[in-house]
């Protein structure tokens, strides 16, 4: 098996598979997940109908999906108009590739993976407003505005807090910087106080910023269907639509995987004891961790009211941007602060 | 040492957003409490009121009305129709057909309170559908008590007829089977 693995072409399409058969299991059912969660959270049992207690309803959703007519509403950009769900869709599959999910179990260990996760993620919010400029409707093209001003206002924090984070690690390399964080819970980039008692402030920030990015509630500005239909989303139907509401889900797995990587340790497990580190609790860590963060996201969606537009730019621009900051410049400080010292006595 | 009115205000907001996640995280671990409607139902609260039915008096397997038609009268929205026949050696007469109109009734209750009889009540029928007008402006209540009284006799096998005295009460006695 191994040694079939490390045939090139083997190997790519076996992750490609992987990758693929993993995005599509988690969107849909993501999807039911959520709605059993916000089912629970409202005291109600959430889908149960569609067999097995409700298990089958993704299969049903796609089936619905697939029946539904492609229609292409008349003065729409075509070529726009479908490209969008693609390059909305292409993004996550692409990130996902050098995520590492265990030591090895990694696509392809770039040593930019970092930036190669944070290029390719933005061509998301690219895609969103194509296909709400495509569309030719008004609502797509509010939102469109939307999702532009605010990714650019989220990605500023977002990038200063991973920037943050390259100062103390380093590397851009992320099964380098999971290696960094071994040895227990107290050693993951979420609790590293002493290098920089704001760690946790910066955790959370990445969090905000990454609902922010990935559109969900309560920064659902794109897709706010109680004022725009449904957003960027309004002109798509059948699968058009599916598509979308995939990439979202994927989206947000790519967040949770980089929160996961970032600041949780990745695939290294909460507690330095051989038996519970090795090539295959290094999944089940990761998988563990990551699901923990999406179920906090579905928590927080179904926990707090939308916020006004005014709102969500206020907490980027005049919180969270000077907090990153601060973060930033703080660590840069205690980082350098002790050879500052040793020169000066 | 007080801190500036921004910091507060973001420190006591972040402070609010977490218990609001608490208290959604709590409700997530408590049973939901949803009825599968079709399958569960719940029960009717005592005083619901469904629409009118004659008592079915379990002593006697019959209806306790007597068609004095007072029901008839007190109620408003003149939806209430009986009729009654009398037969030899009865004291009063029996109901042979009750109508009621549930289109036009509004449920106020006056034909059970006009009844000296105690002889209707409201059911617990909060479903009372039909695919047209017609399945509920004429409902026959009569009808219904013989079904019941069907199922009753399955229970109650008539006395054999022969000499011995048949205890079956002649009268209703309405006050001795109502509490
Ligand atoms: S409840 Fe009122 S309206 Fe309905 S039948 Fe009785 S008296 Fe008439
Ligand atoms: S239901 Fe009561 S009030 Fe109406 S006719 Fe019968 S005995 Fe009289």
């Amino acid at each position: 098996m191994s040694n079939l693995l490390s045939i090139e072409p083997v190997r790519i399409l076996t992750y490609l598979v992987g990758i693929c058969a993993f995005v599509g299991a988690n969107a849909a059912y993501l999807v039911l997940a959520e709605r059993k969660i916000a089912g629970r959270i409202q005291r109600r049992p959430g889908p149960n109908e569609a067999g097995y207690g409700g298990w089958m309803q993704p299969f049903a959703d796609v089936l619905k999906l697939f029946a539904k007519q492609v229609m292409i509403p008349p003065g729409t950009d075509i070529l726009l108009y479908c490209a969008a769900p693609l390059m909305v869709m292409a993004p996550p599959l692409m990130c996902l590739a050098v995520v590492p999910f265990g030591e090895s179990l990694v696509a392809r260990n770039l040593d930019i993976g970092l930036l190669f996760v944070f290029a390719f993620g933005s061509i998301n919010v690219m895609a969103l407003m194509l296909g709400g400029w495509a569309s030719r409707n008004k609502y797509s093209i509010i939102s469109a505005a939307r999702v532009v001003s605010q990714n650019v206002a989220y990605e500023i924090p977002m990038l200063l807090v991973v920037i943050t984070l390259l100062m103390v690690a380093g590397t851009l390399d992320l099964n380098e910087l999971i290696r960094q964080q071994a040895g227990g819970f107290w050693n993951w980039n979420l609790l590293r106080v002493w290098v920089n008692p704001l760690m946790p402030v910066t955790f959370i920030i990445f969090f905000i910023c990454m609902l922010a990015e990935t559109n969900r509630a309560p920064f659902d500005m794109a897709e706010s269907e109680s004022e725009l239909v449904a957003g960027a989303f309004t002109e798509y139907g059948g699968m058009g639509f599916g598509v979308f509401f995939m990439a979202e889900y994927s989206n947000i797995v790519l967040g949770c995987c980089l929160g996961t990587v970032l600041f949780l340790g990745g695939w290294q497990s909460p507690l330095p004891l051989a038996a519970l580190s090795g090539p295959l609790w290094g999944p089940v860590w990761f998988l563990l961790k990551m699901y923990a963060l999406i179920f906090t996201v579905m928590l927080v969606r179904w926990t707090f009211p939308r916020t006004q537009f005014y709102g969500l730019l206020n907490l980027s621009w005049k919180i969270l941007i000077p907090l990153s900051l601060f973060s930033l410049l703080l660590t840069g400080a205690m980082m350098k602060l002790p050879l500052v010292l040793q020169r000066l006595f | 040492m007080r801190l500036p009115i921004p910091f507060r205000e973001t420190l006591s907001g972040f402070k609010s957003l977490l218990i609001g996640m608490r208290i959604t995280l709590g409700q997530f671990f408590k049973p939901s409490i949803t009825v599968q409607y079709p399958r569960q139902t719940l029960k009717m609260p005592a005083r619901f009121r469904g629409r009118i039915e004659l008592i079915f008096d379990q002593a006697t397997g019959k209806s306790r009305c007597t068609a004095c038609l007072l029901c008839q009268r007190a109620c408003p929205s003149n939806c209430i129709a009986v009729e009654g026949a009398r037969t030899e050696g009865e004291k009063h007469k029996h109901v042979t057909d009750y109508k009621l109109d549930f289109t036009m009734c509004s449920l106020c209750g006056l034909c059970i309170e006009a009844c000296p009889f105690d002889a209707i009540q409201f059911t617990k029928v909060y479903n009372a559908v039909s695919f047209s007008r017609d399945g509920l402006n004429n409902l026959d209540l009569v009808r219904e008590i013989e079904t019941k009284r069907k199922a009753w006799l399955q229970t109650h096998p008539p006395p054999a007829p022969g000499p011995a005295a048949s205890p079956a009460p002649r009268q209703p006695q309405p006050e001795a089977s109502s509490p």
